[in-house]
């Protein structure tokens, strides 16, 4: 499974992608995000809050439940912040 | 159209391309955001805007898909950058053609609320206090909103 992060998720993980086999109990993106808590404390750090945490599957915005398999391109990102403001 | 890339544009030129030939268009509305140089009080020397290449393309392909669908349209075209950019430069660029003025006004309004909130751009802004990545604005998703079908 190929795991990208960007903007401030890519700082604090420390990478911009990483390819990943989790674990068979891993079947969402909710199972993914708390597995990848366990991975460093960069990881941890990140995906403390969940309400400031965007996923897409295959370039795709998902919800938490949304289901994760293997070969997926799951992307990890901060609520977009495009354009002028 | 839709085009996502690092180099400024010309916007007289890609109005000129979009409507060459086409005597079915009767008006075109064009909106281009500009890079300032404050951000809530703070002063920004220049902002990066990074994204999420691929992704970013078909998201601004289905919001342009469905503003076709909505209203009556001969042409559009969006051209986003990504990239460092100081104050002043242009960062996008939306157009939208069509037979009569209304929905060439209505589609442009909405493609560039819809994009700000749905296409995988994130900005980090240069400021005296150093590089800081910008927070989403609920007033960006109120403002897209608007255009939800009821």
């Amino acid at each position: 499974m190929k795991i990208l992060y960007f903007a401030w998720l890519r700082t604090r993980v420390g990478r911009a992608e990483e390819e990943l086999t989790p674990p068979a109990s891993v079947h969402d993106v909710r199972g993914l995000l708390d597995w990848l808590k366990t991975r460093s404390p960069g990881h941890a750090e990140a995906f403390k809050d969940l309400s400031v945490v965007r996923v897409a599957v295959n370039q795709t915005y998902v919800k938490l439940d949304h289901a994760v398999k293997p070969g997926d391109e799951v992307a990890i990102f901060p609520p977009v912040t495009g354009g002028m403001r | 159209m839709i085009r996502v890339q690092r180099e400024d544009f010309d916007v007289g030129a890609e109005i000129e391309r979009l409507t060459a030939g086409r005597h079915d268009i009767g008006g075109v509305v064009s909106f281009v955001g500009l890079v300032r140089d404050m951000a809530g009080g703070t002063k920004i020397g220049a902002m990066t805007l990074e994204h999420y290449p691929g992704m970013t393309e078909k998201q601004l392909a289905e919001i342009e898909a469905e503003a076709h669908r909505r209203w009556p349209l001969a042409a559009s075209l969006i051209v986003h950058r990504y990239g460092r950019m100081e104050p002043g430069e242009r960062i996008v660029l939306v157009v939208t053609a069509s037979a009569h003025r209304e929905a060439a006004f209505e589609a442009c309004h909405f493609l560039i609320d819809w994009l700000k909130t749905k296409a995988p751009f994130w900005k980090l802004e240069d400021t005296d206090k150093g590089a800081q990545w910008v927070a989403a604005e609920a007033r960006d998703d109120a403002a897209a909103e608007r255009w939800s079908k009821k």
